[in-house]
């Protein structure tokens, strides 16, 4: 028997392998303390939690957990596509009293979904990728505005703002947060309209799942204040997952074509709004707290042109501006995607060149110069963003 | 539209049962044990008796140790004692039985009484049961003993498709015809039934076995409406056994005091399900298949499957037969499971793509069994799991070995 035991022991070669680390967008980033990497777990957990009726799901909802969305911590799927309405300029929601500013489109069996008011500006939202928000959750807001050129004072075509915004008051501000006339800075979500990773996490357990929690404690469906239906505790462990999963890893790097296309990128004006590099500021994270690292953004709005205008807006955003999206992981999209590319904030783009002929406004010339590379160059770009 | 089709098909079955109990009662019945079929496996169990005690009783033991890995991460070395199951049956007055079963799963985590009926035979084609009956849905779920399987798992369709052990306080009745060496069996049905967890459960599928942890069903319906099981099985020794069931009712709740909660909405589940030998080689093919459909409201998620199906072939290939240290009649087999499940037949409404929600496995194995009651067994069994998206697959494998024992 101990023989038996032995061998089965022996034996995991015949185990299934994993796929290398590079390869996947999930998963704990490196230097994380152990209760670090506790409250990892519990947060992974936390957010592959299925909501049912029990728990508070809906009635009306859009997705009954984190992970329906974000499925791998990947990029959403257009089965699981948001629509936000009501608002189409700075004088804020007028649909709030209909429903908005978010579409429940799926209900509880016996609840009617809520549907679209009649004259309802609106925006479709992909979900986006949840991968290393801790990173970019400890970029100092001073990076931020010095990265910022709204006037164009440097005439390259591209200004980028930040996103002065109103927050709630449970959001916590970050070390070396700025004001301005009340308003902080806001770096996620499409629009740039959430502060924080806690401010993003209690906005979308809310709209998306209809869960009531301390933080956001009006149910949807009826406009009422009710108890909480998720453990605060619960919620802190989402933001403690989200701030440490790993940022996606360039694979390739060395591939003649990828430098190449890496030179192109930088060349045709890309690197303009994806940033390729940021630092952090302090974190109580170590492994967030002043660490150069890639995510080819700069989390500043920007125009992009009228087929980027949807009608909708929310936060600082103008309707035809959006937060830059960070390109890594951009590579590994597809095996959260099912296999295809749904690329942009809408899933409009079935291929990188695609999105990158989409690209208008400020995106203008980056995308006029993408259109004058020889094919062979384009290959190699794309080649470039395939590896991120 | 669909709910009128079950309640014409429902009636049809039973009327079927109750014309074949009718034509029992006039029938010889002088011969009603020689062909036992897979009906009969809650009865066909080793029993203890002692003296003239009127109650006989029995069980089995089942454990193993497993060694698994998913995906390069290595969950190591566990033992699992799965289950314990106690049988109790008797006979008293004339033609009026009882048999029960109760199940500690997993040290006593679960307690499950999962069979506790009377019959009365009235003659082999026409006995009555009522208690909490297994539903006949398949083969499986009334023949589940672990010592019969040369497999550690359960069939993932038995357990991950079908409510593997499905049982439900309900009456029917059941009955053997024999002609020529041909042996037909029935059942009919009418139990309590499934409830809204089947499509609003944490396993973020549509998943029968939800219902299980209503522990309710045996005390009311939860939506008054009853559950139809019915089976019809047909066996010759030379051929073996081939069985068709149906399962199907009102699954949710749809009004409470007099106000409507909901429309009401069906479940339909048909199996097939056999079993053969080659004689000449000793060779045994054991299946189940089974087609599930659900009405799930068209405002919830895509992700709850309206149409399901699933699977799974046993070939086992006896290699020795003779002594094994002091056994003498001990027999070595080989044998291999193929397993597969689609939660969600369909395709993706926003862009067209397909559902995943599959499972495939493939399990090899080797089994000494010392006697009939008591099996080792050794499995290696290795899955691919796909999500909802289609995204790559999931992939896990397990090292197996243990035993499970009658006694």
């Amino acid at each position: 028997m101990s023989l038996l035991v032995l061998g089965m022991v022996s034996c995991e070669k015949v185990l299934p392998g994993g796929p290398v680390d590079n390869e996947l967008l999930d998963g704990p980033m490196s230097g994380l303390t152990i209760e670090q990497q506790n409250l990892f777990l519990k947060g992974d957990e936390a957010f592959g939690e299925i909501y049912t009726v029990e728990k508070g799901l809906g009635p009306t909802f859009v997705a009954t957990s984190c992970s329906s969305c974000h499925t791998g911590d990947g990029k959403g799927h257009p089965n699981k596509a948001l629509i936000r309405f009501g608002q189409s300029d700075h004088t804020g929601n007028q649909f709030l009293h209909l429903g908005g500013p978010q579409l429940q489109n799926r209900s509880i069996p016996g609840y009617a979904p809520e549907e679209l008011p009649a004259g309802a500006p609106q925006a479709k939202l992909l979900a986006p990728a949840t991968v290393g928000l801790g990173l970019l959750d400890a970029v100092s807001d001073e990076t931020l505005i010095a990265m910022s050129d709204p006037s164009d004072l440097n005439n390259d075509g591209v200004s980028g703002k930040v996103a002065w915004t109103e927050i709630p008051d449970y959001v916590q501000l970050r070390p070396g947060a700025i004001e301005n006339e009340g308003k902080y800075i806001s770096r996620f979500g499409k629009k740039a309209a959430a502060y924080n990773i806690l401010h993003q996490v209690s906005k979308a357990l809310n709209q998306d799942i209809g869960i009531t929690s301390v933080y956001e404690p009006i149910d949807p469906y009826s406009g009422m204040e009710i108890d909480p239906e998720i453990e605060t505790v619960k919620i802190h462990h989402l933001v403690s997952y989200l701030k440490t999963v790993k940022a996606p890893t360039q694979r390739d790097e060395n591939n003649p074509d990828v430098l190449a296309g890496e030179e192109l990128f930088n060349t045709i004006g890309c690197a303009n709004c994806h940033m390729p590099s940021l630092t952090t500021g302090y974190s109580p994270i170590a492994a967030l707290s002043e660490k150069t690292f890639h995510p080819y953004t700069d989390l500043l709005l920007h125009d992009l042109g009228p087929s980027f205008d949807d009608g909708y807006t929310e936060g600082a955003a103008e309707r035809s501006e959006w937060r830059t999206p960070p390109l890594w992981g951009l590579g590994l999209v597809k095996d959260a995607q099912g296999g295809d590319y749904y690329l942009l904030h809408d899933g409009r783009a079935h291929s990188i060149e695609e999105a990158i002929q989409s690209h208008g406004g400020e995106a203008e010339n980056a995308n006029s110069n993408f259109s004058s590379l020889s094919e062979e160059e384009k290959g190699q770009l794309i080649s470039f963003l395939e590896s991120l | 539209m669909m709910k009128t089709s079950i309640y014409t098909f429902k009636i049809k079955l039973f009327a079927i049962a109750l014309l074949m109990s009718a034509f029992a009662t006039a029938q010889d019945n002088s011969d009603s044990t020689i062909a036992s079929l897979n009906m009969d496996a809650v009865y066909e169990r080793p029993f203890i008796t002692q003296g003239k005690l009127p109650v006989a009783i029995g069980g089995y033991l089942e454990a193993n140790m497993i060694y698994a890995g998913e995906e390069g991460v290595n969950e190591g070395l566990s033992f699992q004692a799965r289950r314990l199951t106690m049988f109790m049956s008797s006979s008293f007055g004339k033609n009026l039985s009882f048999l029960s079963e109760i199940e500690f799963e997993e040290g006593g985590h679960e307690i499950n009484i999962e069979f506790a009926a009377m019959d009365w035979y009235i003659n082999s084609g026409l006995k009555f049961r009522g208690g909490i009956i297994m539903n006949p849905i398949g083969a499986f779920n009334q023949n589940h003993d672990g010592p019969n399987w040369e497999f550690i798992e359960r069939p993932n369709s038995a357990t991950q498709l079908l409510p593997a052990t499905w049982s439900n306080a309900g009456f029917g009745l059941h009955g053997k015809f024999f002609k020529k060496g041909w042996t037909l069996g029935y059942e009919a049905y009418l139990t309590n039934g499934f409830d809204n967890s089947i499509i609003d459960n944490e396993e973020h599928k549509t998943f029968l076995a939800a219902s299980k942890d209503n522990s309710e069903r045996f005390e009311e319906s939860s939506n008054g409406k009853s559950l139809f099981t019915g089976k019809l099985a047909l066996k010759h020794p030379k051929y073996g056994e081939l069985g068709f069931s149906y399962m199907g009712g009102v699954y949710n709740k749809f009004e409470e005091e007099g106000l409507t909660l909901d429309q009401e909405r069906s479940l339909s589940v048909y199996a097939i399900d056999f079993n053969t030998e080659i004689k000449r080689t000793g060779t045994r093919f054991i299946g189940e298949f089974a087609w599930v459909e659900v009405d799930v409201p068209d405002t919830y998620l895509q992700e709850y499957g309206e149409r399901q199906f699933g699977g799974f072939l046993d070939i086992i290939q006896p290699v020795y037969t003779g002594k094994v240290m002091d056994w003498n009649k001990a027999v070595i087999n080989i044998a291999a499971r193929f397993d597969y499940v689609d939660w969600n037949d369909g395709t993706i409404i926003e862009t067209g793509g397909n559902i995943g929600d599959e499972l495939i496995a493939f399990t090899p194995a080797i089994s000494l069994r010392p006697t009939k009651q008591t099996v080792f067994r050794a499995n290696y069994r290795y899955q691919i799991q796909n999500d909802f998206l289609d995204n790559p697959g999931a992939k896990s494998a397990a090292w197996m070995l243990g035993f499970s024992t009658y006694f």
